[in-house]
């Protein structure tokens, strides 16, 4: 979809500002109904496409992304743009510098429409979380989108933006995008930069790529990964533009599935992905049944480090330095007592006030998990059999080039159904977690026929993993499926 | 099982503040997902190194010269309360 329209803005059918007014247009229309985004950005949007336009017209070269309008998730900084990250306590937190994924797409040129909803500080499995309400799936209001980059996924399936950058930290770009009938890219851990990304759980999280084709995403991932002096984290490499992978064969190519994965799936979900996996085998794909014996671990690893990682980071949130104070002297209004706070009493306030549910639970397990005593029977024995799950794949992955799984156990599921089981809501992300424990490259890519699911067809997408550092094969083979149909 | 007591103590080192229902509530949820997590005993870890960084980076390390951040100002406005350029907090002692 980049790709046409970056002709139709060189051969002058069409204007960046132009193309931008249109997707304001629609934004106006739709937002509304699927809160999709938080805050709109369109003095800066047209401020780009206009300087876009003036290049088209002296002539001159322009990127692929270049005037191509998208969303950035509220948890990645833009500057001088509002940044909530989806919790109250940085309602009035307005960003002093850019995020270098941001940097990085204005320097090809990208537009950008604004910022995008999502789960608060990236914690949920479905977009329900967020301090600024629920945004809905475009497909059926009445079901999430999936989260927890769930305006960015919502935003790109309704044609609310042609790109969204999410995050991912246990699934929360290809769940989403699983539910809403659209591509959701993860890299190998290291492959983009997090600096200034709003900091969750920072030994699982990557920027994520929501998009409509997986071109799309190769364009978006080419203008985006690399190297960064200010994230110590990244892997070192230089630039590449992934498009030229995208040679839609894979004939040759073994892809792993995982016996176990395919027991206690519904049935349309088994019939998905049994389509799935004869089609790879029609364009000459060898599967090839692999164990990946602690997998099953994944979830519970992840509930024990994304907690501590969690709590650890976000103890920034205190009241002090920026975000909101709940401050007798400041704010009547939570002081209906007229009490007189200590230090200590602010920082309780504060963060009883700004942090939601999630936050909190989450805060407290990881507390409690790093806690004198506790530190061994939790975080290191779940870093221990994080190794033991890295070494699963090891093996896997000297057998086959990709492993082939389901992105989640269902289609979206109704907005309200497990909010009040938290264990419940964590399940959703059962196939996709485990890219992020290893660290390893996913791409979630729609099945092509829907699945029936509790009386309706609905979109749900299936995940292919890589090898670390091989996006190259991940998008490949997502790009051959989509161009096989 | 994760006492309420023992949720009014995670809270305080956490900085928490919590209502009397939230705390019988997390007592409830924090145990359930605790219980859940118990599955990882029954891994054999032993001679198992944990992990640090999944990709094996390692001391990265860089010179260490302060920069000037252009927007100062920019982050002054973000201080919940200011007072001539600072920042005002509450007392510490």
């Amino acid at each position: 979809m980049i790709r046409e329209l970056h002709e139709k803005l060189i051969k002058g059918e069409i204007t960046s500002v132009e193309l931008m007014g249109k997707y304001f247009d629609a934004i106006e229309k739709g937002n509304p109904e699927l809160n999709a985004y938080l805050t709109l950005t369109k003095d800066l949007a047209m401020e780009q496409a206009k300087r876009t336009d003036e290049k088209i017209k002296k002539g001159e070269e322009i990127n692929l992304l270049e005037g191509i309008p998208g969303g950035i998730k509220d948890l990645i900084q833009l500057k001088d743009v509002r940044a909530t990250g989806g919790s109250k306590i940085l309602d009035n937190y307005i960003a002093p510098y850019d995020a270098t994924v941001v940097n990085k797409l204005k320097e090809v040129g990208a537009v950008f429409l604004g910022k995008t909803n999502c789960d608060e500080f990236a914690m949920g499995s479905s977009g329900e979380k967020s301090a600024y309400g629920p945004t809905k799936n475009p497909h059926d209001l009445e079901r999430v989108p999936g989260g927890t980059s769930s305006g960015s996924a919502a935003a790109v399936a309704a044609d609310l933006a042609v790109w969204a950058l999410g995050t991912d930290t246990g699934g929360s770009s290809r769940q989403p995008a699983s539910f809403c009938g659209i591509v959701g890219f993860k890299p190998t851990y290291g492959r983009i930069s997090r600096y200034g990304v709003m900091a969750a759980a920072s030994s699982l999280e990557q920027v994520g790529i929501l998009a409509k084709t997986v071109e799309d995403c190769a364009v978006v991932l080419s203008a985006i990964a690399g190297e960064d002096k200010m994230d110590s984290t990244t892997a070192k490499s230089s630039g590449k533009d992934y498009t030229n992978y995208l040679t839609g064969e894979v004939k040759g190519m073994k892809i792993g599935i995982v016996k176990e994965y395919q027991e206690g799936l519904n049935s349309g979900m088994k019939e998905a992905m049994q389509a799935v996996i004869k089609r790879y085998e029609k364009m000459g794909a060898e599967i090839v049944e692999i164990e990946l014996p602690y997998a099953k671990y994944s979830l519970p690893v992840f509930y024990i480090i994304n907690p501590c990682e969690i709590s650890s980071n976000l103890a920034r949130y205190d009241g002090v330095k920026y975000g909101i104070r709940i401050n007798d002297e400041l704010d009547s209004n939570y002081n209906p007592n007229g009490l007189t706070r200590n230090l200590l009493e602010t920082y309780l306030d504060t963060r009883q006030y700004g942090l939601g549910a999630e936050a909190k639970r989450r805060i407290m397990l990881g507390t409690y998990a790093l806690s004198a005593g506790y530190y061994e029977a939790y975080y290191l024995r779940a870093q221990k059999v994080r190794t033991l799950i890295r070494k699963d794949f090891e093996k896997a992955f000297e057998k086959v080039d990709l492993i082939l799984t389901p992105t989640a156990p269902t289609p979206a599921f109704k907005i309200g159904e497990k909010i009040q089981d938290p264990l419940e809501m964590y399940l959703a992300d059962i196939f996709t977690v485990t890219a992020n424990i290893a660290g390893v490259p996913a791409i979630s890519i729609p099945c092509d026929n829907k699945v029936e699911y509790e009386g309706e067809r609905l979109p749900a997408g299936f995940q292919l993993m890589g090898k670390w550092f091989d996006e190259e094969g991940v998008l490949r083979a997502a790009h051959a499926y989509e161009v096989s149909k | 099982m994760i006492k309420k007591e023992e949720v009014k103590h995670i809270a305080e080192l956490a900085r928490i503040g919590l209502t009397d229902e939230e705390m019988e509530k997390y007592s409830q949820e924090l145990s359930g997902i605790l219980a859940w997590i118990d599955q990882l005993k029954e891994v054999d870890i032993s001679g198992v190194e944990p992990t640090e960084h999944i990709t094996g980076v390692k001391n990265v390390s860089r010179q260490d010269i302060s920069h000037p951040f252009e927007n100062r100002e920019k982050i002054i406005n973000l201080f919940p309360e200011e007072k001539n350029g600072y920042n005002k907090v509450k007392a510490v002692l």
